[in-house]
């Protein structure tokens, strides 16, 4: 891609994020109720679109069309702005996520700081929605969130530092290229240290804890606090909290595969491409549902003890047998 | 400390469990029904409203003796009958179910000596009005024939 005008490779770029983002979305929502449905032993979506494929376009309209009400009291700049934030986070972290050999937007040598560095202001959107919207619920559930993505944020990026002792660096697209084959993945404790599929459970763990999926959704707990911290927002500003949402769970996969499970890499090392990468990443992200639909939701104290009694000596050691290891081997 | 490692093995194995078992309904067949599209097959036993049951020769089976309306704790049976002229037998000429009444005790459809009193399987049933649920069995057991 490299021969186009620049203007026209981040026009496409941008376009295509997009298209990714609203897609994504569309199809993890109709995902979500089918997997819902099915472990319920109903049939989920059905009735719009060949197997229901067309509800959450439906939907999606519906959200369009109907008027975004600002409360009465609420803090005009924030309550608009949070959604956007939230929406624009997600659409950021895809820059450096690479689809394919070629097929990433920007080839930054520090992409995994960077997606870091973003996806954490994510919060930020969330606490200024929950804040803004003046609504007790709503700011219960923010600083829910704050000290869940605070509790989760240590302990990911622990075993982050010991992939990136592995890898040697923090280009994804390089990470990717040094899992050629099935063998090469890092989630093997035979590349590199003994303690690699811990460190997957982890980063699995806290991604999902990141994103206030299930069963860490304490943020959103449906039987406390309403809605959570976008109880007050209707329409577009609902919808696009939950464009956000579904983006950051689909960027959450798709970094662990890219990290553990070889990214675009075919597991033979034939044809590797983005449909490999999709399929990688659709698979954590069903298992990610698989788990929402399975437990209950844990308590506060439940969720900072796993964190801070669990996560975080198991992410330390990993650090420390990883370092252990490679001085040695 | 050991207990420490212990709790995170069984959590760990609990969590697994859990999830084998949605997995397992995840990919059994699924057991609601499309409801306008399909309905379930109401019961041999379901009792709807009375209904008369349909007769081949005459119609139906009642003899208008009037032993359910008699026996009807709630009153919602109002039976019109007349003898006609060199009959021997009176003829049903109404039946009328006030259903807003009915407790669907059977006490009717047990007292009938003929056997003409059934229940239907007659379940989608919703209206505005308190008339809506005053039928008249014996157009209904004509329609029925038909
Ligand atoms: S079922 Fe009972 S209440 Fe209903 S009509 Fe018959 S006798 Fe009356
Ligand atoms: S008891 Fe039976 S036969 Fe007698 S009037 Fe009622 S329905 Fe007719």
């Amino acid at each position: 891609m490299s021969e186009m005008p620049e203007i026209f490779r981040v026009l496409a770029f941008v376009g295509g994020i997009m298209a990714l983002v609203g897609l994504n979305a569309a199809f993890s929502v109709w995902l979500e109720r089918k997997v819902a449905g099915h472990i319920q032993r109903r049939i989920g979506p059905k009735e719009v679109g060949p197997f229901g494929i067309i509800q959450s376009l439906a939907d999606g309209i519906k959200l369009m069309s109907k008027q975004l009400v600002v409360p009465a009291k609420a803090d005009p700049i924030l309550y608009r702005l949070a959604p956007a934030l939230t929406m624009i986070t997600a659409v950021m972290v895809f820059v450096v996520i690479p689809f394919g050999p070629a097929l990433v937007a920007v080839d930054l040598n520090i992409g995994l700081l960077l997606v870091f560095a973003i996806a954490s202001v994510n919060v930020l959107a969330l606490l200024m929605g929950g804040w803004g919207s003046n609504n007790k619920y709503a700011v219960i559930s923010a600083t829910r969130a704050v000290s869940q993505n605070v509790a989760y944020e240590v302990p990911m990026l622990i075993t982050v530092v010991s992939v990136v002792m592995i890898t040697g660096t923090m280009n994804l697209n390089t990470i990717v290229g040094q899992q050629q084959n099935l063998l090469q993945w890092y989630i093997f404790p035979w590349n590199g240290s003994i303690l690699l599929p811990v460190a997957f459970l982890i980063f699995f763990v806290c991604a999902m804890a990141e994103t206030n999926r299930a069963p860490f959704d304490l943020g959103e707990a449906e039987s406390e606090l309403v809605a959570g911290f976008h109880t007050e927002y209707g329409g577009m500003g609902f919808g696009l909290f939950f464009l956000g949402e579904y983006g950051h769970v689909f960027v959450g996969c798709a970094l662990a595969s890219i990290l553990f499970l070889g990214g675009w890499q075919c597991p033979l090392g034939i044809l590797p491409g983005v449909h490999w990468l999709l399929i990688k990443t659709y698979l954590l992200v069903f298992v990610v549902m698989w788990i929402r639909w399975t437990y209950p939701r844990t308590t506060l104290y439940g969720l900072l003890n796993l964190s801070w009694k669990v996560l975080v000596p198991f992410s330390l050691a990993v650090l420390v047998v990883t370092a252990a290891m490679l001085k040695v081997f | 400390m050991s207990g420490y490692f212990k709790e995170i093995y069984d959590g760990c194995k609990s969590l697994v469990v859990g999830l084998g078992i949605t997995f397992k309904y995840m990919i059994r067949p699924v057991v609601t029904l499309q409801y306008p599209r399909q309905a379930v097959k109401m019961a041999p036993r379901y009792r709807g409203h009375i209904d008369l049951v349909p007769d081949a020769e005459s119609g139906n089976k009642c003899i208008a003796c009037g032993m359910c309306q008699r026996n009807c704790p709630s009153g919602c049976i109002t039976l019109k009958s007349e003898k006609p002229e060199g009959a021997k037998k009176k003829v049903l000429t109404g039946y009328r179910l006030d259903f807003t009444k009915c407790s669907l005790c059977g006490l009717c459809v047990e007292s009938c000596p003929t056997d003409a009193l059934d229940f239907s399987k007659e379940y989608n049933l919703a209206g505005f009005k308190a008339e809506d649920f005053v039928f008249d069995l014996l157009k209904r057991c004509e329609e029925r024939r038909r």
